[in-house]
């Protein structure tokens, strides 16, 4: 919940400060809304994954589990990279962080999700490890459910990123 | 805390994951569409309106099927402290933009102006 609060200031922040560009291009000059969608249906995918694998802990199915959350891991990591791919080549255009506040805002918000989602994949890494090792426990099985909420919950900020950062952008709001 | 979360009487099948995962796509794909496509030659605004409100059901769809929030979600408290925390970011988006925007509106001088309304005024 606080997590969801700490976005919503970012969002806030972004809300006030997309329009002030600078010198630097503006939103829908630089989102490649293609690649955005392909990421938004991995990061979807690897939550169904996720779920999936809570019906594998549910069902009591250690490899259910390991491969799901597998599964979830692997998707996360495709949407990062996807993700830095694009930072990497807005920073190589010279769009980078100082430019302009829009920039910022837009660098800070999505680069904090992106920071979250790399949390979240050391935690899968944890469970997957910790699933081996001790197989599931009530700890294990209370932790992944845990894991699971917040992986559900970075994309639900992901859609809300999705919505407001690129399509408002493409719209020109 | 243990018993709370396992004890609850949600359907964990299947079905409601792929229910949940199929409307997402499917939420999702109208959103981006919309924009890309520029469908119906609707103006911007009703666009942003429009997958504003998608977006929206997506969130809700989403706690419903993938993360089991419901009305009657035990223990009881985890309900009120999701609503909670939408009030918290209700007021912490749409106040920052009400303030800032107002302050925007306030600002009729340049900043040479003002520094010339104070030089005038003042004498600073």
């Amino acid at each position: 919940m606080t997590d969801c609060v700490l976005f919503a200031t970012l969002f806030a922040v972004y809300a006030v400060l997309h329009v002030n560009t600078f010198t630097g291009p503006a939103g829908w000059q630089i989102f490649d809304l293609p690649n955005v969608l392909i990421e938004t249906l991995i990061l979807l995918t690897s939550s169904f994954a996720c779920g999936l694998g809570v019906i594998a802990l549910h069902n009591k199915s250690k490899f259910g589990v390991m491969l799901w959350f597998g599964v979830t891991f692997a998707l996360g990591l495709i949407f990062l990279g996807f993700e830095l791919n694009e930072f990497a080549g807005l920073i190589a255009a010279g769009d980078s962080w100082q430019t302009s506040a829009f920039l910022s805002a837009f660098f800070t918000l999505v680069g904090t999700h992106g920071l979250h989602i790399v949390i979240g994949l050391v935690w899968i890494g944890v469970m997957i490890g910790q699933v081996a090792w001790e197989g599931l426990t009530e700890g294990v099985t209370r932790r992944l459910t845990l894991l699971s909420l917040f992986w559900h919950f970075l994309d639900v900020i992901w859609i809300f990123i999705f919505t407001i950062v690129y399509l408002f952008g493409s719209l020109r709001i | 805390m243990n018993e709370e979360i396992q004890n609850q009487h949600f359907e964990k099948s299947l079905a409601t994951y792929v229910a949940g995962f199929i409307l997402s796509v499917t939420l999702t794909l109208v959103a981006y569409y919309m924009v890309v496509d520029r469908v119906w030659s609707l103006t911007p605004w009703t666009i942003a309106g429009s997958i504003a409100g998608i977006a929206l059901v997506q969130f809700v769809v989403q706690l419903f099927f993938f993360m089991h929030l419901r009305v009657k979600t035990k223990p009881r408290w985890r309900f009120v402290v999701f609503f909670f925390m939408i009030l918290v970011v209700l007021i912490l988006v749409g106040g920052s933009i009400w303030i800032m925007a107002s302050l925007n509106g306030r600002m009729v001088m340049t900043p040479d102006q003002v520094n010339q309304y104070m030089n005038d005024q003042v004498g600073l």
